[in-house]
Order: structure tokens, then C-alpha cells, then sequence
């Protein structure tokens, strides 16, 4: 496998299951090691600089620590990097205002509903405000009223933000929805079957959902699945 | 809470009612099985005997499973940090567990004399293994993507310890601690029948004069004791895992 991104893309990773998205995705991370070749951040985002650590990863499932409440999930990663405890509740209570959570920050995750869940991951990832954003089928367990929500504020997150998304997925529609470049990955061996630019208007939205260029771009990613 | 003391009193004061028919009847001999009343009546009189008996098993008891909590989570942490601990060390747990209690008691005379020192390690040796083993377990089933992340921003071993490994391990924690905490009471009564003190002695002396309804006035304590011990547990339990623990939410 040979694939290049650039800083500030939006990347999709398509494939069937078991061809190792995930496994790219934790790589990326450092989380696991390749067997062979190597992966070069440049610059170096893994290196965790004075305010902010540069590589934040959502995992399929919401993950958050079932006995702290809202605010302290959100603030882990700026806990774990040793922030005094006023600057990462402030910074913590902005991520999470990022992503529409303004009140019941002291409820514990037992206490919300799975979208909910997956929004406070999501401020736990952007907490330290990356540079890079790992997302492992994020929003596959939710509905799918959620998910669309979701979709949108993801978008429009990485537009504001200017930060390298890399998302993993298998679902063709969310890809095509949501990334302005995807890849297709072969059933084995990480072999790249498609790499393609999706021709969209930058602006996505609800009303994408029904237009034919989005049809057409699901058409192609579905035919270089099938392949 | 009305409706979860209720329903078990009802067979007690029903099982009680009939014990005491069938003794006075004449249909149970009363110096196999003693009336309740003769029981009570046993409680009232020894009253001071039993009391000074299990305040000293009480003790006994709780400092040996005390010693098993503390002792068994720094074991079960030590076993969880790496696999090769872990495989060189934990049958040797398991084996532990299966040496059978009554046979060690008199080493434990040996090595801890007549006293309560004896009572302690007898109770210790008997609960010990629950905490062990429960903990260990809740350790090692940390999910596998909180390890990812405590990992990906850097955070020492230590630190995911008391961060992650634990708390995830309380529930399971709590499950050891109430089992030992019955076990703890077993081995202090042990400890005692071969170390003398507390209710194992007076167990065993009215037992020698055919006083059988002490027998069960000890039997009983001692039952309450054990019972005692896990409701402070599962207090314990619901204060500190009720806001996040599906297994202590209440409606």
C-alpha cells in the first residue's frame, strides 16, 4: 500500500470487513506497529507538544469511563497530559460546546442516550484540539437520525477547524457524504482498488442527501467494492 | 425497603414457629435440635459470654479480611502486570485455594500461637483467594480501546493503573469481597477451634457439656456476624459505584 494525505483532508477508508481499516487507522495512531514498510508523519504529529497533543482517535463504540460524568470524560486526555484542573474544565466545557453538549455535564454516561455518548467522544478527541482525527466507525451502533446529525457536525467541525480527518467507514453513503476524498481498500493484502476525489460542493448538508452528484459519487464506491 | 425485608421474614417467623411446635411436641428430640426459645433463652442468660465471644470474632474476622482486601488487590495487581508473572504465579494461587483450611489451622498454631494472631491468619488464608481472583479478572477485562486511548495520550503504567485498571476492576472487586467476607467469619471460627477465643470456643465447650442451645446461640451470631460483614460490603458497593454501575441502579 502506497497512500499519501495531505494536511487538512478529509479522508474516507472504505472496504469490506476484515481488510484492515482499522488496523491502518491504529498504525496511524502508533497504537500498533506495521509489519513491514513504515508511516511518516511530516511534520511529526504524534509528539505531544507543550499545550496540545496532535493525533486524537474516536474508537466504533462512544468508549468513555462509565464513573466519571460528562465534563471529566471530555477532560481525560488534557488530565492525562497533566493540565491543571481549571484550564481543562474550560477547555473541556468548549470542546464539548463543539459539539452541541452545553448542560448536564455532571450526568455519567449511563445516563445518556447513545448519540449523546458519541458527542462526548467526540469532545474527548477534540479536547486537545488535534491536528489529526482518527475516526474508527464512529457512528455505526446509532440510528439513523443521529448518524445524519452527526454526519453534519463532523463536517462542519473539520471545515472550522482546518484538521486532517481520516474516517473510517462501511457505509458508501457516509463516506460519499461526508469526505472530499476516498479510498477503496481490497478484500486482503491493504491493495488500494480506488482512489478518488468526490466531486461535492463543499457545503454538506441534508439537502446533499437526495442530490444525484452524491447518487452518482455512491454509485462509483459501491462498483469499486464490488470489483 | 419495605418490600425487600419483608418477604424473607415471612419463612424465618414461619420456620421459626414450627421448630419450636416440633420440639415441644416431642417430634424432634429437643437435645438434638433445641426449641428457638431455649435458644433465646441460652442468648439471654450467656449474654455476657457471648457478647465478650463475638466481639472477638468479630475482630478477628474483620482484621483477616481487611488483610485479605488489601493483600489480594496488591497480588492480583502484581500478577496483572505482565503475562509471565501472571502464568508463573497464578496456579500457584489456584493451588493455594484448594489446601484445604482445617488441615493448615495447626500449623498456623504453630507458627502464630494461641492467640488471635492465629484467628487473623486463619480468617486471612480462607478469603484471601476471591479477591484475588476477582480483581484479577476485572483487571485483565478492561476494555481494549481504553487501553488504546489512556495509551495514545501518553499515560504512564501507574497511571492507567489508578486511572483505568481499578476502577474498571470494581465491580468485580466488590463481587470478591462478598464472597470472602463469609469466608473470613469461616476461618476466624476455624482459627478458633484449634487457637481457642471467641464464638469457635464457645462452640466447642458447650458442646463438650451437651449444651446445645448455646451451640446454636453461637451458630447463630457467628451466621449474623457473616451476614453482618457482607451488608457492609454491598453498603459499601452502592455508595460507590450507584452512579455508574448497572449492577446498583436503583429506580
Amino acid at each position: 500500500m502506497d497512500l499519501r494525505i495531505k494536511e487538512g483532508e478529509f479522508l474516507a477508508v472504505l472496504g469490506p470487513s476484515g481488510c484492515g481499516k482499522s488496523t491502518l487507522l491504529r498504525m496511524i495512531a502508533r497504537l500498533a506497529e506495521p509489519d513491514s514498510g513504515q508511516i511518516r508523519m511530516e511534520p511529526n504529529t504524534m509528539e505531544p507538544n507543550k499545550d496540545r497533543f496532535q493525533t486524537a482517535f474516536v474508537f466504533q463504540d462512544a468508549n468513555l469511563l462509565p464513573w466519571r460524568n460528562v465534563l471529566d470524560n471530555a477532560a481525560l486526555p488534557l488530565e492525562l497530559m497533566g493540565e491543571a484542573r481549571a484550564r481543562r474544565d474550560e477547555r473541556a466545557r468548549a470542546a464539548l460546546d463543539q459539539v452541541g453538549l452545553r448542560e448536564a455535564l455532571d450526568r455519567y454516561p449511563a445516563q445518556l442516550s447513545g448519540g449523546m455518548r458519541m458527542r462526548v467522544s467526540m469532545a474527548r478527541a477534540l479536547v486537545t484540539e488535534p491536528r489529526l482525527l482518527l475516526l474508527d466507525e464512529p457512528f455505526a451502533a446509532l440510528d439513523e437520525i443521529t448518524r445524519f446529525h452527526l454526519d453534519v457536525q463532523l463536517r462542519e467541525l473539520w471545515q472550522r477547524r482546518g484538521m486532517t480527518v481520516i474516517f473510517v467507514t462501511h457505509s458508501v453513503s457516509e463516506a460519499a457524504f461526508l469526505a472530499n476524498r476516498a479510498v477503496v481498500l481490497a478484500r486482503s493484502g491493504g491493495a488500494i482498488k480506488l482512489d478518488r476525489r468526490l466531486e461535492l460542493p463543499a457545503v454538506r448538508n441534508n439537502e446533499l442527501r437526495g442530490d444525484p452528484r452524491l447518487g452518482q459519487e455512491m454509485r462509483l464506491l459501491l462498483g469499486a467494492i464490488e470489483e | 425497603m419495605k418490600k425487600t425485608l419483608l418477604p424473607p421474614l415471612i419463612p424465618l417467623v414461619g420456620l421459626t414457629l414450627m421448630a419450636e411446635f416440633l420440639v415441644r411436641q416431642g417430634f424432634v428430640r429437643a437435645y438434638l435440635v433445641p426449641a428457638p426459645s431455649a435458644v433465646f433463652r441460652a442468648m439471654v442468660s450467656s449474654r455476657a459470654e457471648l457478647a465478650q465471644a463475638l466481639a472477638s470474632t468479630s475482630a478477628g474476622s474483620l482484621a483477616g479480611f481487611a488483610l485479605s482486601a488489601i493483600v489480594g488487590i496488591a497480588i492480583a495487581i502484581l500478577l496483572s502486570s505482565s503475562r509471565g508473572v501472571q502464568r508463573a504465579f497464578y496456579p500457584y494461587a489456584i493451588f493455594f485455594q484448594t489446601v484445604p483450611l482445617i488441615a493448615v489451622a495447626p500449623l498456623l498454631v504453630i507458627w502464630f500461637g494461641f492467640g488471635i494472631e492465629t484467628v487473623i491468619a486463619s480468617a486471612f488464608v480462607a478469603s484471601v483467594f476471591p479477591v484475588i481472583a476477582n480483581t484479577l479478572s476485572g483487571i485483565l477485562s478492561t476494555d481494549p480501546p481504553l487501553r488504546d486511548l489512556f495509551k495514545l495520550y501518553g499515560a504512564s503504567p501507574l497511571v492507567t493503573l489508578f486511572k483505568l485498571h481499578l476502577p474498571a476492576a470494581l465491580p468485580q472487586v466488590f463481587t470478591g469481597l462478598r464472597v470472602s467476607a463469609g469466608l473470613a467469619v469461616v476461618g476466624a471460627i476455624v482459627g478458633e477451634f484449634i487457637a481457642g477465643g471467641g464464638l469457635g470456643s464457645v462452640v466447642d465447650v458447650a458442646r463438650t457439656q451437651q449444651r446445645i442451645d448455646k451451640v446454636f446461640a453461637a451458630v447463630l451470631l457467628a451466621s449474623l456476624l457473616g451476614l453482618g460483614l457482607f451488608g457492609l460490603i454491598n453498603l459499601l458497593s452502592y455508595l460507590m459505584l450507584r452512579r455508574w454501575h448497572a449492577s446498583e441502579q436503583l429506580e
